[in-house]
């Protein structure tokens, strides 16, 4: 800043500062109509602390709690959106008993738990590893990570139809790739047909297009790591084993669990990809619980049923998410 | 009022008249995305110069297009003032309400549902079905068919292969059981040096593809929704020998003749796959044959059209597609929406939706002397709309079709349990469906 342009240069010329470039508060103060600001003068700072927040808090308490308390109450009733004359009567806990004691829904919660579990084990394992090698410095890291994270900058639509064609037994990728290391011939088996293939199909393709979130929360993990306490490890002779496993892991680790907390989040609510990709066939071998919840709510228009099918997968997810984010704040008070 | 208030109201003012005005005169019409929705486009320039009316469409793709529509229907929108909606709707929008009944409008205008086919009119028009009680007009006639490679079934090099296996000439089958004879001669052949495939059926889970493909195989089977004496009695009619028979068909026509990879094909993968000439016989819904003629591979005579082929006891049905146009009961341009429809229903307006791709479904169209040699497909047509059968129609016909969705996905495709299993697992979805609806 030159000389004379700064509050200290305008002070050298024997002037207030703020008589030459009044501060912006000064502004909106003289601009505040007389009784608007005699009102806001009695006001405590708690009250004007409520004014600004209480905007925020209407939209939270119209868009998320007032929602959230409907569906509870719609969850005990047989409302259905597509009648809207026809009576709604309370039905109590039937919606509810009838989705726990339901094998097929039981089914599609072993289906989504097993989506969940291995997508969330191979995208840590590789997301960690893929993280662990970039943080060497090598030529072309910038380049490399950049090509790693373009998966995650996709829209899962475009993915889901995209593998839709990879996993194609005739013409697709995959399906040409395992015969070459294989032998098995392209055309004999299908990764989303039958045969049992199809659960696992979709867990690569969300383990290929997430990975590299998981690889770049764990990269956020160890370059925070100083190179201080390598250097004292270096120093007291520790392996580079002993360093990975008593340095790395326990100061990566609170950045690890946040990115399984986000995963787990997300992928129990996948929808879009994988009813791209299989439409929850073959049968209902991929079909996960979010893809089922949207069915029975806007296809079959079983409102009351599904509000209470929403409320326990909300249930789930919130308990499953509260007992993690206390393990994960233990984890990171250590 | 000072002046500036006066001449801002009065300028509001006019720009809300000019905007009423300008809705008045423009109609909506909401459909499917798909090769007759770009006839109609053009079919309604007609009616667009005769009647001043703007026509704007709004068109999704037939796996969106349930979805996206009946819930426009569901929150009362005003995004449509006519609506081609597809068959089975047509219960749930006479019951709740969402479609304007017909029968004094077709009254006052001379319009009679005894000019269109009877098939259509019960399939489209019809809510309870068979009562006169009419919530849309016929509007385009579709029934599952099936088309083969006339041009393959004449060379004879096959002609010869194939008598030499199964002793006969190749012909177009007549029954079930030849179509699968000819899918298996087909089955992984090398013709003009491509592997080729024996059949593409319909397989896709997600919306209401799998379902379409194997009732229009159950129907001739014996298959029945419920006892004809007492409607929602289901057991022993859906479930039936000749059902379970049906189903096991299906399976069999699923393991032995489709191309690798078809475990989720519909209407678009069936079009694909046969002008892609990697299948030598092809299940799909009639709207598919105008597109076949023009193809640079599979037109100018090198494809034929087939009745659904009749089951083992000679039984002979298909399945029911197409739709009726109805106005939207919340529409703000309902005279103009009637307008269209009474525009639409006129002889020379049908005659010319039938030159364009159309399937007209007036019978001054249809029985026309001429109408059977107006396209290679026209007899097919015509002998196809006069063996339909339908799914449910029920307001409830969602929940109903999800339930055979899953159950046939999961017999047919993932090949789990059997197809008794599969049909009496049905029964027991649907009577829970008919038990909440109060109907059982």
């Amino acid at each position: 800043m030159g000389e004379g342009a700064g509050p200290g240069g305008i002070a050298a010329l024997g002037l207030p500062w703020n008589e030459i470039m009044p501060n912006p508060i000064d502004i909106a103060a003289k601009a505040t109509p007389p009784h608007l600001a005699n009102r806001v003068r009695g006001l405590s700072d708690r009250a004007i602390a409520w004014i600004f927040v209480s905007p925020t808090i209407f939209l939270l308490l119209a868009i998320n709690i007032f929602p959230l308390i409907w569906t509870i109450r719609l969850s005990f009733t047989n409302y259905a959106a597509n009648k809207p004359n026809a009576e709604v009567k309370w039905v109590g806990i039937r919606n509810y008993t009838r989705i726990l004691t339901d094998e097929d829904i039981w089914s599609h919660m072993t289906t989504t738990a097993h989506f969940l579990i291995w997508t969330i084990l191979l995208q840590v394992i590789i997301g960690f590893t893929l993280a662990w090698l970039i943080n060497r410095k090598f030529k072309g890291n910038d380049l490399l990570t950049t090509l790693i994270v373009i998966p995650m900058m996709l829209s899962p639509a475009v993915v889901g139809n995209f593998w839709t064609f990879l996993y194609q037994p005739q013409i697709g990728m995959v399906n040409y790739i395992v015969e070459f290391f294989t032998g098995i011939p392209a055309s004999s088996f299908s990764m989303l047909g039958p045969g049992g293939l199809a659960p696992w199909s979709i867990i690569i393709v969300d383990t290929w297009m997430w990975t590299p979130f998981v690889m770049l929360i764990c990269l956020a993990g160890l370059r925070s790591i100083p190179d201080y306490i390598y250097e004292a490890a270096e120093v007291d002779r520790a392996s580079k084993w002993r360093q990975f496993w008593t340095i790395t892991i326990p100061m990566v680790l609170p950045f690890l669990m946040l990115a399984v907390l986000f995963r787990g989040i997300e992928n129990f609510k996948m929808f879009d990809m994988v009813n791209l990709l299989t439409g929850g066939g073959p049968g209902s071998e991929t079909l996960l619980t979010s893809i089922d919840l949207k069915r029975e709510a806007f296809e079959k228009w079983r409102t009351g049923y599904s509000s209470a099918y929403a409320i326990i997968l909300f249930v789930t997810i919130f308990g499953l998410a509260s007992i993690y984010v206390k393990a994960l704040n233990k984890v990171k008070e250590r | 009022m000072s002046r500036k208030t006066l001449a801002a109201s009065a300028a509001l003012a006019l720009v809300w008249g000019v905007q009423a005005n300008a809705q008045a005169n423009e109609l909506t019409l909401c459909w499917a995305a798909w090769d007759p929705a770009n006839a109609l486009v053009e079919l309604s320039k007609d009616f667009e110069a005769q009647s001043g009316t703007k026509m704007n469409f709004e068109f999704v793709p037939w796996p969106n297009f349930a979805d996206r529509m009946l819930n426009e229907l569901n929150s009362g929108g005003q995004l449509c003032d006519l609506m081609i909606g597809d068959s089975q709707w047509i219960g749930g929008a006479a019951e709740n309400g969402w479609y304007l009944k017909m029968n004094d409008f077709f009254d006052a205008n001379g319009i009679s549902m005894d000019a269109f086919v009877p098939a259509t009119v019960t399939g489209y028009s019809e809510w309870p079905k068979n009562t006169p009680n009419y919530w849309s007009l016929p509007a385009f006639g579709d029934v599952v068919g099936w088309t083969y490679r006339k041009d393959w079934f004449e060379r004879p090099e096959i002609q010869a292969a194939f008598k030499e296996k199964y002793g006969r000439d190749l012909t177009p089958p007549a029954t079930f059981a030849e179509l699968k004879e000819v899918a298996e001669f087909f089955q992984g052949r090398e013709i003009d040096g491509k592997t080729v495939y024996g059949a593409s059926i319909y397989t896709e889970r997600g919306s209401e593809g799998i379902t379409m493909g194997v009732m229009d195989v159950l129907y001739s089977f014996g298959f029945k929704y419920d006892n004809p004496d007492k409607p929602y009695d289901m057991e022993g009619f859906v479930n039936s020998p000749g059902a379970v028979e049906g189903l096991e068909f299906y399976k069999s026509l699923y393991d032995c003749c489709v191309a690798p990879g078809t475990s989720n094909t519909y209407m678009g993968e069936g079009i694909d796959a046969y002008k892609s000439g990697q299948v030598a016989l092809q299940m799909n819904f009639a709207f598919t044959w105008p597109g076949f003629e023009v193809d640079p591979n599979v037109g100018g005579g090198k494809t034929g059209y087939l009745v659904n082929p009749a089951g083992p006891t000679g039984d002979h049905f298909a399945q029911l597609g197409g739709q009726g146009i109805s106005v939207v009961a919340n529409s703000d341009n309902i005279d103009g929406a009637l307008a269209y429809i009474k525009w639409f229903s006129q002889k020379d307006v049908q005659d010319k939706w039938w030159s364009l791709g159309g399937f007209s479904a007036l019978r001054a169209v249809v029985e026309d002397p001429g109408f059977a040699a107006s396209q290679p497909y026209a007899q097919t047509y015509l002998d196809s709309m006069a063996i339909v059968k339908d799914f449910w129609a029920e307001p409830s016909y969602a929940s109903l079709l999800q339930a055979s969705q899953a159950r046939f996905h999961d017999y047919v495709v993932a090949g789990n349990g059997t197809a008794k299993e599969a049909l009496d697992g049905l029964i027991a979805d649907w009577t829970e469906v008919f038990q909440d609806e109060g109907k059982l």
